[in-house]
């Protein structure tokens, strides 16, 4: 039943075409991913520490908290993230169509050194202080035109990988990297719309103005989650989990309602981000009411990849790369839950403008995103580089606890500061005044701001572990594989 | 009843199709959210005092947004009780229609500042901003001391210019003033007769202290210090404020 639609007994065995798969702009995707995390990590642990320790803010305008914060979500999000994205998404399309990429190597590389590009001038703009102001959102007019050229040729790229295929069906990993891929673009073009001021200055203002652009920022700030951080990730999720436990796809009913409900619902959800402000009531709760139903397809992806390891659970025990992956969408499954709580407006009231949102994301970016994607590159890069094995299984354990321990952390810590900042807010003193001035609050929040810093250091710490683990594994001679190039085409899993 | 999963086959061989109908399944949400917006005419409540920005204090914002400021601070009060006490009365659409971008914000790690205009001296914020733990010594926000240097006029005009094709009510005449406005709000003892008939509720001084230079410093103060001051809360009638 499981695999039932995947198999078309109709068609007959279709003739096998070799094809030769374009790896090298996807192995550069694949150390770009590796080093713009460890970037990423390393100016969030520098952020968090400037909130603990205000005089590492060094009294220069390039290092302060509000310009250097775009610099950690956008090395996360698009550079890790991204980057991670598009290495996967070339990687499977090519494998489950068995079909060489559209655009051949060249592409690959226009690719490759077109995104790096978007995300150096990017970078340098915030640091410089050139940013559109709008958060997930900052590059400039410029930058942004310049992304659009990227992304159209990535989905010529992908779709056109597709058409060349040689199986009847898409794979379902794949629809997840297409709704990905359409979806981001629309969101990018209508919040980025933007007038450049024109008289020599590189500077620009947003078309949308007001009550409008709020609720176009979060309709698009939301689905950058949603998309970028879960459709796309959640294609991998379809790929690397039955690869690495070599059992198919749970159920692939579950797969399709999964799909067409995840993504018809989650564009809703935005409005959740702007509860109790000046945006008509009747749009909050049509975000508050989306992002509750929004729990229910999330889960259905989280059993449909949990479930994935039925009979195969012994695994988690012999391949660490593969507890990322699995803990990933645990964490998936944490967060996706405790979104829809979080949207609640009574919750809302409480948990909004405080660190409990920072630790609510933070376990989607790094339990989630972070977890299936270490999973994803212990899993290509002894492929990509012809290797039998990684380096150091020992080494994946050790990154693996540190990385937990310092999730763990880092979003305890949120959660008590979050609850207790909301709590001090709006608590009154016997005379019905209220009882602490803001400034109090700030200071309550010292101690949470080194525990989330220490997390953070941890996080950063299994990171370079994993670097020296994969600079091993690539450069290991005694892991060389002969007989890579001879191995018959892949089947995708689901089909065996 | 699960029959139109077998049919999904059909998408599934079709890159096209499938491509298709991923478009219209996540736009749907987007269209109900966002379109009514611009068309329900209550979304934007019926207050008086709402203006452009001087020239000054775009400048100021300006400077806001490059500084990242939004990170840490938001600009949107909520009806709650302790906000109202905290910071003054609840934030209003109207209070933000003319900012391209808005910036409300999403995180308190300082407080709002919504409400911020005239609850502090001209020399407290050039100080605070200067040297916050100085006056603040709990404070962890960055000091801004960079800020006293020369403000960049050159492109006033076409900000303006470009603010008012995005329909941001600009005059002619406050376009083509932008530069002189900016100035005469900046220097105290500049002929300001012009600047006040065009800005309404706008004050002229020297917001950093120095009335020689026109700083960036000068640009923010005046924009701080105009937060939240526009629409008079004691004159709005619950008619006028009423959302749909």
């Amino acid at each position: 039943m499981a695999v039932a639609g995947y198999a078309d007994p109709a068609a007959g065995p279709v003739p096998e075409r070799d094809f030769e798969m374009v790896e090298a702009p996807i192995r550069a995707f694949a150390i770009a991913t590796v080093f713009w995390g460890v970037v990423g990590f390393l100016v969030g642990v520098t952020i968090a520490s400037e909130l603990a320790w205000p005089l590492l803010n060094l009294d220069l305008e390039w290092t302060t908290f509000g310009r250097l914060r775009p610099v950690h979500t956008s090395a996360v999000i698009f550079a890790f993230g991204g980057n991670a994205l598009i290495c996967t998404s070339l990687y499977v399309v090519q494998k489950t169509c068995r079909a060489r990429l559209f655009g051949g190597e060249d592409m690959g590389w226009f690719l490759f050194w077109g995104y790096q590009f978007f995300i150096v001038t990017a970078a340098l703009g915030y640091v410089l202080g050139v940013t559109q102001g709008k958060e997930y959102a900052e590059p400039e007019w410029y930058v942004d035109l310049f992304l659009t050229v990227v992304w159209v040729a990535y989905l010529i790229a992908f779709g056109g990988t597709i058409l060349r295929r040689q199986e009847p069906h898409i794979y379902v990993a794949n629809w997840f990297y297409l709704a990905f891929i359409i979806t981001i673009a629309m969101l990018h073009l209508v919040n980025n719309a933007a007038l450049p001021v024109g008289g020599g200055s590189g500077q620009s203002y947003i078309v949308w103005s007001g009550v409008q652009d709020a609720m176009i920022q979060w309709w698009y700030g939301h689905n950058a989650v949603g998309f970028f951080l879960t459709a796309g990730f959640l294609g991998m999720m379809y790929y690397f989990i039955p690869k690495q436990a070599e059992r198919p796809v749970y159920s692939y009913r579950l797969s399709i309602v999964h799909f067409w409900t995840l993504i018809f619902l989650y564009i809703w959800a935005g409005p959740h981000h702007l509860h109790y402000t000046a945006l008509p009531d009747w749009a909050q709760t049509l975000g508050m009411v989306f992002s509750i139903v929004l729990w229910m397809p999330s889960w259905g992806g989280m059993i449909n990849g949990l479930m994935t390891l039925s009979g195969a659970w012994d695994k988690l025990r012999t391949n660490p790369a593969l507890r990322f992956s699995v803990t990933a969408v645990g964490f998936y499954g944490m967060s996706t839950f405790e979104g829809p709580v979080m949207s609640i407006k009574a919750v809302n009231s409480l948990s909004h403008y405080t660190d409990w949102t920072i630790g609510h994301v933070h376990s989607g970016a790094m339990g989630w995103v972070g977890f299936i994607t270490f999973g994803a590159m212990y899993y290509l890069f002894p492929k990509l580089w012809r290797k039998s094995a990684l380096y150091s299984e020992k080494l994946v354990s050790w990154h693996f606890w540190l990385a937990t321990l310092g999730i763990v952390f880092y979003i305890t810590a949120m959660w008590v500061s979050g609850i207790m900042q909301g709590l001090m807010w709006r608590s009154y003193d016997e005379l019905g005044f209220l009882q602490y001035s803001f400034v109090e609050t700030v200071a309550a929040m010292h101690p949470y701001y080194v525990i989330r810093m220490f997390g953070g250091l941890l996080y950063l710490s299994g990171a370079l572990i994993m670097v020296y683990n994969l600079w091993k594994t690539v450069r290991s001679e005694a892991l060389a594989e002969q007989a890579y190039a001879a191995q018959p085409g892949f089947a995708p899993a689901a089909a065996e | 009843m699960f029959r139109f999963l077998r049919d999904h086959g059909i998408i599934e061989r079709n890159l096209i199709l499938m491509g298709v109908l991923t478009l219209i399944t996540v736009s749907i949400g987007g269209l109900v959210q966002i379109v009514p917006l611009f068309t329900i005419e209550t979304t934007i409540e019926r207050v008086e005092g709402v203006r452009p920005y001087t020239p000054l204090e775009l400048a100021g914002r300006d400077i806001y947004v490059r500084e990242g400021c939004y990170t840490c601070h938001s600009q949107m009060v909520r009806p709650f009780r302790d906000e109202a006490e905290r910071y003054g009365p609840y934030s209003l659409a109207a209070e933000s229609m003319f900012d391209h971008p808005f910036q409300w914000g999403s995180k308190r790690t300082g407080p709002d500042l919504a409400r911020l205009g005239g609850k502090y001296s001209d020399d407290w914020h050039a100080a605070h901003l200067r040297s916050p733990r100085a006056l603040v010594p709990e404070s962890v926000m960055p000091p801004y001391a960079f800020l006293d240097r020369p403000l960049d006029t050159g492109s006033m005009k076409a900000r303006l210019a470009a603010q008012k094709a995005l329909g941001t009510p600009y005059t002619d005449e406050m376009v083509a003033n932008a530069a002189a406005d900016l100035e005469a709000q900046a220097r105290p003892d500049a002929e300001g007769a012009g600047f006040a008939g065009r800005y309404a509720r706008a004050r002229q001084g020297s917001f950093d202290g120095n009335p020689a230079v026109v700083t960036e410093m000068d640009a923010l103060v005046a924009y701080l210090q105009m937060l939240g001051t526009l629409v008079q809360f004691r004159d709005v009638t619950p008619e006028q404020v009423r959302q749909q």
